[in-house]
């Protein structure tokens, strides 16, 4: 993993003092909230609908243990005993205090950690594969790439006051876990037929009210030129992209009205034009971060594990978590883990203090001290042995975080909604919730199979509706909550955004749906053919008729 | 107005010619756009330095062939939040200009730094906040991990300072 060496640490240190003094200028009034918006914004500090919310940022979604615990802490501390954790592989806290916001801030600090640039119109969080470093099928480990542009990014003078906020994702794996098609820029690893390897950068990808899929601007850019090349690209967005209406601010929006063509000739003339410092640099650079993440040491075992296999044939419930809740890593013996934050009827993201000390504890113990947050909302110990799996797993039932649905039907993404969030216009927590519950069987789950399904209180989509196979969109008609169904949305490689199936429900009525569109799906489906696979085959209309024939 | 320029308030002695004004004998003129792309034979004759203001939606590519004859280039921030301008007065130093560059109009204390990082030099600062504000503000980081942007004394680029230096990181044990 990452460590700070002395200039991260003393940037971080700066940057929490500065704020601490933005802060108390604001609390003396020499600041007005107008003149002190942007700069909290910049320090992942929200004023929602109850209190201040607080957003950290997890660089590419890995932590440590001590990282984690420092989480626990805060949550235990300085909010109400837990976290939230985000489909952009934060965490956030929704019961802030001004006052104790610096105090929080110096306390990342102690852990190599902060809250910079979690929101406002600048360079968010880069986000990465939650299985980076482990996945059996990757190309190259995607954090250091993700490390170097956190570096780049952080409090870039030109580009802190963009249009609109910005987003970049990476992906070393030819299976897209990072959605890389619908960020702002996606960057994908991929290899030429002389087996080098080179970035694809995609550009204008993006969900909210307009989701588009991101279009390649370059298909194979060498890695040493991934800052000069996305300068430029950032360079004519700051430039050029709208600033007269927010919701056209995206760059997405620019892409589509410049049109490609023209939008990567603006970049390719601005990327000529600068003046090429010497990349050499961030060669050197990009080496120093690549050996802090050099794979830990792994012992040798054999792939199958006996122990693991004797525990599973005693254990039914862990073999079922087992089957579910466990990915394929790329060392003989070793497995990934991953915790699923999605318990029937719970609040998907949320974490207690105590399990996140928990599951800091295991990483430690089992998993190289390494976690992951995903974008999916669920935690991950990447490099876990398989002969410890069911150690783990009675841990974490101990403390109800052994739900076996990673990936099912009760893996449900949703946005905080209307219960937390100032701009939402209707409730996703307790539609979650509804639809967990009416899915608590496991054995009906495991019937369905693989599906995703994602719940966004807004048009704003911070749920990712769009990509969901079942997206579900709450909007408000005439004060009245309602909600809206997509189906066939894909964040994977084969990136697709949902279409509307037809009129929306009201809020108690969802989870009646759901059901009805996923029986409608066990009814067509050829043997062993996934819900996306499906719908691609037969389309809406047999969906739409189960659905609305009678009403 | 009161003028900041490294760190203390100088008096603004430039004259503001607007579209139609006369042209003073003597003295230092800033001029629009416009007024510059019109006169520019005119005003490029005089004694006097010249200077323009320039509008965050005009490409900078249009200054290019102007820039040896300038002296001040002012670029307006219409909000604080209006970022273009940071991108403008990084192409015109990319471009070469030395001249001064000026922002003007929603300036903060707060963005101060920012702007001094690429290339303005000199600011409108108005009456809101005082003068000490504007001093701690220049300086509220030492640290900046992008290459090629502007420096003063005590600031320092992450990057490069990192590897100046044979390379020690090269032996530090990493746990992976």
């Amino acid at each position: 993993m990452y460590r700070y060496d002395e200039f991260d640490h003393q940037f971080v240190r700066e940057r929490t003092r500065q704020f601490r003094d933005q802060a108390e200028r604001r609390m003396k009034g020499e600041l007005t909230e107008d003149e002190f918006r942007p700069l909290r914004l910049m320090n992942g500090l929200y004023l929602q609908l109850h209190a201040y919310m607080l957003r950290v940022a997890v660089p590419y979604g890995t932590l440590s243990g001590k990282q984690m615990r420092a989480l626990a802490f805060i949550a235990d501390k300085w909010d109400k005993g837990y976290g939230h954790f985000t489909t952009r592989q934060n965490i956030q806290y929704n019961w802030i205090k001004l006052e104790d916001t610096a105090d929080i801030l110096g306390a990342l600090a102690d852990v190599e950690m902060h809250a910079i640039q979690t929101s406002g119109n600048c360079i968010r969080n880069v986000t990465t594969d939650h299985w980076a470093g482990a996945a059996a099928d990757e190309i190259a480990d995607p954090r250091p790439v993700g490390e170097l542009l956190r570096q780049w990014s952080s409090l870039h003078p030109e580009f802190s006051y963009l249009p609109r906020k910005f987003k970049i994702a990476v992906t070393g794996a030819p299976h897209d876990r990072a959605a890389v098609k619908v960020h702002d820029i996606g960057l994908r690893l991929h290899k030429n037929d002389k087996s080098e390897t080179g970035w694809e950068v995609i550009v204008g990808g993006g969900q909210g009210r307009t989701p588009i899929i991101g279009v390649t601007v370059r298909d194979f850019l060498p890695e040493h030129e991934l800052v000069g090349y996305l300068e430029a690209i950032m360079r004519v967005y700051n430039l050029y992209g709208r600033r007269d209406n927010k919701y056209k601010a995206r760059i997405k929006i620019l892409v589509h009205e410049l049109g490609a063509e023209k939008f990567k000739s603006e970049v390719e003339a601005e990327y000529a034009r600068k003046p090429q410092a010497s990349t050499e640099v961030e060669e050197r650079e990009l080496a120093r971060i690549a050996a802090y993440f050099a794979a830990p040491q792994f012992d040798k075992l054999p792939r199958w594990s006996a122990s693991f296999e004797e525990a599973k044939l005693a254990n039914p419930a862990f073999a079922r978590w087992a089957r579910n809740n466990l990915g394929a890593h790329k060392i003989d013996g070793y497995t990934i883990v991953n915790i699923s934050l999605k318990p029937e009827g719970g609040i998907p993201g949320d974490a207690t203090g105590e399990q996140m000390r928990l599951m800091a504890d295991l990483a430690e113990k089992y998993s190289h001290d390494e976690l992951r947050i995903s974008h999916a909302q669920n935690i991950v110990l990447p490099h876990v042995k398989k002969d410890d799996a069911f150690t783990i797993w009675q841990g974490l039932d101990a403390a109800g975080l052994s739900t076996a649905n990673y990936g099912l039907a009760g893996d449900i993404i949703a946005c905080p909604g209307l219960d937390y969030c100032a701009l939402a216009t209707a409730r996703s927590i307790p539609i979650s919730q509804a639809i967990s519950r009416k899915f608590a069987n496991l054995d009906r789950q495991e019937e369905i199979g693989p599906i995703k399904i994602n719940i966004s209180g807004c048009i704003n989509a911070c749920g990712h509706h769009h990509v969901g196979h079942i997206g579900i969109l709450g909007l408000d008609k005439k004060g009245e909550e309602y909600y809206q169904i997509t189906l066939g949305g894909s964040s994977a490689e084969n990136a697709s955004i949902g279409s509307i199936l037809g009129p929306g429900f009201a809020g108690h009525e969802v989870a009646d749906a759901i059901e009805t569109i996923l029986d409608t799906y066990l009814k067509l489906r050829a043997p062993g053919e996934e819900f996306l696979a499906a719908y691609a085959r037969v389309g809406a209309k047999p969906f739409k008729e189960a659905l609305y024939a009678t009403a | 107005m009161p003028l900041l320029k490294n760190n203390t308030l100088i008096s603004d002695t430039w004259i503001h010619a607007g579209s139609d004004d006369q042209l003073p004998e003597a003295g230092d003129v800033i001029v629009s756009f416009a007024r510059l792309l019109r006169d520019f034979e005119t005003l490029s004759k005089r004694t006097g330095k010249l200077g323009v203001v320039f509008s965050n939606i005009e490409r900078a590519e249009a200054l290019a062939t102007f820039l040896p004859k300038l002296s001040v280039i002012v670029l307006a921030f219409p909000a604080f939040n209006d970022g273009r301008a940071y991108s403008i007065a990084r192409q015109l130093r990319d471009f070469g200009y030395r001249g001064e560059i000026r922002a003007t109009g929603n300036v903060l204390p707060d963005q101060l730094q920012f702007m001094l990082q690429v290339g303005f030099d000199a600011f409108d600062i108005g009456e809101r906040f005082p003068l000490e504000a504007w001093q701690g503000a220049s300086k509220q980081m030492s640290l900046a991990y992008q290459r090629g942007l502007f420096r003063r004394n005590s600031e320092a680029e992450i990057w490069t300072e990192r590897h100046t230096d044979a390379e020690p990181w090269l032996e530090q044990p990493h746990a992976g």
